[in-house]
């Protein structure tokens, strides 16, 4: 046994532990660590498959920011576990079985003659000074312009929506609205009102009375 | 040897493990969305086994966007996630009914 089969079989047992653990795991916070350690598993993975520049993002992306978020989210959250735990296992023999016929369905796929896998010979190891990233530079930038600038778009718009959906406004605050600054009319300040002139008569006491009677 | 074979029946089993989790969480929705990082990893692991014993970057540059898909899937489900406990106070899969759809 080569010792890339010792690190594919370590790295795989490792995987599938912290999988297993993600969705089992009673705390949040602690599946969210489990998740970490999948990922960077993951990346190990990755780096015998010589896809350098994917491992090294999927620890910078995944490992450093999202499951940062995560973990953000699940500890900023009042959560009671205890009520979402209730009935866990209650599903759990039709999970199985569905879980079970699934891996059953692809391995049989898998280990159909006609599928061939064996035609695939591993690869040559690349060259000692091949570059990964500057392959995929080549490609990103050439054949997949397009796709890559509609990736960029796409981040622009979770950043957009993500800010527009947890904001709120603030009760006290004094800012003003120029959208609604410029809507304002004349008529919605001050109402004109129409009406008669109105004469004040001269007030007409008792004793300006009894003057004029007599 | 390490062949095409091992790393696709790994990522069988890691999407099988992700749909029981589905199956087991599902009052949970911050479980649920590890579980969908875990099936997107899944299939991204067979994209990159094929892109090395095909010797072809494509699958690779295809992984490339599915991690970008995935970053803003989680950022806006963890956006939504953050506004619906603030509405309902909890995470209960079971209390989103109140749309009564």
């Amino acid at each position: 046994m080569s010792f890339t089969m010792i690190v594919f079989y370590v790295l795989s047992a490792i995987l599938l532990f912290s999988a297993f653990r993600v969705i089992t795991a009673k705390n949040p916070v602690h599946a969210a660590l489990w998740l970490v350690l999948a990922f960077f598993t993951s990346a190990g993975h990755w780096l015998l498959l010589e896809a350098e520049f994917l491992a090294i993002s999927l620890v910078l992306v995944y490992v450093g920011a999202v499951m940062v978020l995560f973990l953000f989210v699940v500890m900023m959250l009042d959560i009671n576990v205890e009520q979402l735990r209730e009935g866990f296992w209650r599903h759990f023999p039709l999970a199985a079985t569905v879980g079970l016929i699934m891996a059953a369905e692809m391995a049989l796929i898998l280990a159909a003659p006609e599928t061939r896998l064996a035609d695939y010979a591993p690869a040559a190891p690349l060259a000692a000074d091949a570059s990964n990233v500057k392959q995929l530079g080549l490609e990103i930038y050439t054949t997949y312009l397009m796709p890559f600038e509609l990736a960029a778009v796409l981040l622009l718009l979770a950043i957009v929506a993500a800010i527009a959906l947890t904001q709120r406004e603030r009760k006290d605050g004094k800012y003003v609205d120029p959208a609604r600054q410029v809507e304002v009319k004349a008529a919605d300040r001050v109402r004109v009102v129409k009406m008669d002139a109105v004469r004040e008569e001269a007030p007409q006491t008792e004793a300006a009375d009894a003057a004029q009677s007599q | 040897m390490l062949t095409l074979t091992h790393y696709l029946v790994l990522a069988a089993a890691l999407f099988s493990i992700s749909v029981l989790g589905i199956f087991l969480n599902r009052k949970n929705v911050i479980v649920l969305l590890m579980a969908i990082e875990l099936m997107l990893l899944a299939v991204n692991f067979n994209f990159i086994a094929f892109s090395h014993y095909l010797s072809d970057t494509a699958g690779q540059i295809f992984v490339f966007f599915i991690l970008t898909v995935a970053a803003a899937e989680s950022a806006i489900g963890l956006a939504i996630l953050v506004v619906l406990f603030r509405n309902q106070r909890s995470i209960n899969v079971e209390d989103l009914g109140s749309l009564k759809g």
